[in-house]
């Protein structure tokens, strides 16, 4: 037997990366110490209390190509930070930023990326008060990783947990899916397709504030990153021990995204995204908080896509228009290109 | 989206399930037919829409050896993994990717754990891509890896006619194209492996635009099996189970075409030139089914040097079947993922043994993932 | 095997023609059809337009099937 080895599919986000996380690291890290009470497992951020309450998050960027339309990896490591943050219910304080070089790499787009990050910040009025950085020899970096790390202060007393989703609760997401997994995929060697779609690249910090100002009873919240809305609908599902169903002709999806995933033989409910947030609320307050999100830039086709049901704990399925259901997995990996 | 929108009209697939329901419930076993679809395309798409949930309950449908990555033998995984010298590019369609080899292989496993140790393996959408990146790359050879049925094959021979009138020397294909009415006969032949019991066959819809519905006749006139050639929407598929049942209740065994908007009886002409012009066929060793005469590709002579096996020659150890493994059954309608020893204990969809657990939408990883539960209650 | 998706000829030069759906747009080959005209909708499969769609088998089969379904056609 070849010993184990790290796979690509290990850092999808889908059931390979859980399987690492838990064996691995958990296994290490253990409990949090005494005296911060750490988040439930699952959650992107985790939150600690030391004299106030604080989130706390940290990530990692890889994304190749480094620009891809509408975006580029600092403006995705700044968002992406912040929006982890915001999934809890809380604003961004600060961030840190570090970064591993890959010798020879243009220093032209190391200037490129840091003055996007730079933008970036200002726009979530969130500076970047530290940060780190390592050169590496040739071929041992893909150009340029950059790992962030953030700190938000919460809007309400209590940070908004993955496991806050309760049967009778309506879904919600403020807009098209697979916008940014398409981008990148349609721009990666051989797909070769000609497209509008761009990044949803965006900080939803403002938008989860905009969500709360109409009501506080945000159960669960979610940014369905990699892995896509599927499998952060797997994921609370589970983590909330509730049954999910959303509604396929409700998902809102571009037409071109749809026309190039019927080509390509992807789907996208596993693409990633990284302007979308899963908002999963309580019934009675989810015109208010519909109307809400509608009314602001980003959240502008917002739609209801689903309901919290009663149903076997840690499902999470599709039903179709004509009524018949899908139940959705956490893949092993990325979705690829398919001919069959 | 035209053409594909209209015959995805939840109206018409609800319409479709209720004629479904309206099918004899009474347990004989005129009304208790086995359906095979043979189109890994199907699969998906049966359960994308969840059609199975339509189906009344005394007709049963098995997932046949449709799809490149159900029927690639372990052995030619082995060999495309183990081929070049490792400064060849490796270009692949997607659905090969996350393929295992023999797992008593040494070294990696799959082309994306080659890809983690630094091969350079690439994604492509077409042969043509392929062969644009050995254009693009003329210091390097660029082996693609050539799978599929007869809808791909026409498609990689123009890549190596292309090649060739443009001479270009660095690309080759590792062929291992196989044919479908070769399979069907293997399925049914009384005596042979294949005493299935198929009462009717959801035949590929674009592999029969390519060699028309008149290539399935044998299935009608030899051995009385009822087919349809149906497309791969909702309405497409449903409407050709009916007609399905309809012959089988009928006791009428025809090739009929569901999907006219894009087959026709003589199918491709064009299209089955160019295959043929480049290819020829070959005994071939299906993955689970074991050999099939003829029903494989090999290129032709005259374009033997485009043959990345004839350019890189690669011996590889040969190894036996997982033992247990019930792919080979499964595939053949015979025998489900529940009786196989290896399923769900050294077969996962994490950790896939078999072709049936390696595709997403393969029988036992369907079935792994939700034990088929017709009606699936809220 | 056998995903391939119908789109629309915008323009052709000689063995390769431009289709679109949806505002996605391609580079495809027509080495395996003749006589394709810009308008025509083909199946595109792995970067190759494979066949025809014929609108009226298409029209006819949708006729069937609203008729079975009861629908207004």
């Amino acid at each position: 037997m070849t010993e184990e080895k790290v796979l690509l599919a290990h850092g999808d986000g889908g059931q390979l990366m859980a399987d690492l996380v838990s064996r691995v690291f958990q296994a290490e890290f253990g409990e949090p110490l005494e005296g911060l009470d750490g988040q439930t497992l699952g959650d992107d951020c985790a939150v600690f209390y030391y004299g106030a309450r604080f989130a706390f998050t940290t990530d990692s960027f890889v994304v190749s190509p480094l620009f891809f339309p509408g975006g580029d990896i600092g403006r995705l490591a700044v968002f992406g930070t912040v929006n982890d943050l915001a999934t809890a219910g809380a604003m961004p304080v600060c961030l840190s930023a570090s970064f591993i070089l890959e010798e020879g790499l243009a220093m032209d787009i190391v200037r490129k990326v840091a003055a996007s990050m730079a933008e970036a910040c200002r726009e979530a009025n969130v500076p970047i008060l530290t940060g780190d950085t390592k050169v590496v020899p040739r071929g041992q970096a893909d150009q340029m990783f950059v790992t962030t790390t953030g700190v938000g202060a919460f809007l309400l007393p209590w940070p908004v947990t993955g496991d806050g989703a309760r049967p009778g609760d309506i879904i919600l997401i403020n807009g098209p899916i697979g916008d940014h997994g398409f981008a990148i995929l349609s721009k990666r060697e051989g797909m070769k397709l000609e497209s509008d779609i761009v990044s949803d690249c965006a900080h939803l910090d403002d938008l989860v504030r905009t969500a709360f100002k109409a009501s506080r009873k945000i159960h669960a919240m979610r940014d369905p990153t990699r892995g896509g809305l599927a499998t952060s609908l797997c994921d609370l599902a589970a983590q909330s021990k509730v049954c999910i169903e959303v509604d396929e002709d409700k998902i809102p999806v571009r037409e071109s995204v749809r026309a190039g995933c019927e080509l390509l033989g992807l789907d996208p409910l596993y693409l990633a995204n990284e302007g979308k947030m899963i908002m999963i609320v309580d019934p009675e307050q989810a015109d208010k908080i519909l109307n809400a999100l509608k009314g602001h830039a980003l959240g502008q086709e917002s739609a209801v896509i689903g309901r919290v049901l009663d149903g076997p704990a840690g499902r999470a399925q599709v039903k179709s228009s004509a009524g018949t259901h899908r139940i959705l997995q956490k893949y092993a990996g990325e979705p690829l290109p398919r001919i069959c | 989206m035209r053409y594909l929108d209209e015959f995805r009209d939840a109206n018409i697939v609800q319409a479709l399930g209720r004629k479904l329901s309206e099918w004899p419930d009474d347990r004989s076993p005129k009304s208790s037919p086995t359906l095979m679809e043979v189109c890994g395309t199907h699969t998906m798409a049966i359960a994308r829409h969840g059609l199975r949930e339509l189906l009344p309950d005394g007709v049963r449908l098995v997932s046949g050896p449709g799809c490149p990555v159900c029927v690639t033998a372990q052995g030619q995984i082995d060999k495309f993994l183990a081929i070049g010298d490792g400064q060849v590019i490796k270009a692949t369609f997607g659905d090969l990717v996350r393929v295992p080899g023999s797992p008593g292989r040494a070294g990696p496993s799959t082309l994306e754990a080659e890809r983690a140790s630094g091969t350079d393996v690439r994604i492509v959408y077409s042969p043509m891509d392929a062969l644009a990146i050995a254009k693009e790359n003329p210091g390097k050879q660029v082996i693609f890896f050539a799978v599929g049925f007869e809808t791909t094959a026409p498609g990689v021979a123009a890549s190596v006619l292309e090649a060739e009138r443009e001479g270009i020397e660095n690309y080759s294909i590792f062929c291992a194209h196989k044919l479908v009415p070769p399979a069907l006969e293997a399925l049914v032949s009384p005596g042979s492996a294949g005493e299935s019991g198929i009462s009717g066959f959801i035949l590929p819809g674009h592999v029969s635009a390519i060699i028309g519905a008149r290539a399935y006749e044998f299935l009608a006139r030899e051995y009385r099996v009822p087919c349809v050639v149906a497309g791969f929407e909702p309405t497409d598929i449903l409407q050709g189970i009916l007609a399905l049942l309809r012959q089988h209740l009928e006791g009428r065994a025809e090739i009929e075409i569901q999907y006219s908007r894009a087959v026709t009886p003589e199918g491709n002409a064009r299209a089955r030139q160019i295959m043929e012009r480049v290819f020829q066929p070959c005994d071939a060793e299906w993955r689970g089914l074991g050999g099939i005469p003829r029903s494989g590709l090999d290129l032709r002579e005259e374009y033997g040097t485009f043959d990345a096996e004839k350019r890189f020659p690669v011996e590889v150890p040969v190894f036996d079947e997982p033992a247990g493994c019930l792919c080979g059954l499964i595939l053949q309608g015979r025998a489900t993922p529940e009786e196989c020893p290896l399923f769900g204990r050294s077969c996962t969809p994490v950790a896939p043994v078999g072709p049936c657990m390696v595709s997403s939408e393969g029988t036992c990883a369907a079935w792994y993932r939700y034990p088929p539960v017709r009606r699936v209650k809220a | 095997m056998c995903l391939a998706i119908p789109m629309e000829v915008e323009s052709i030069a000689g063995e390769e023609a431009i289709v679109k759906q949806a505002g996605l747009r391609r580079n495809v080959r027509l080495d395996l059809l003749d006589e394709v005209e810009p308008g025509d909708y083909v199946l595109i499969h792995a970067g190759f337009a494979i066949e025809k769609v014929r609108p009226e088998e298409a029209e006819e089969t949708l006729a069937l099937l609203r008729e079975m379904a009861g629908a207004i056609p």
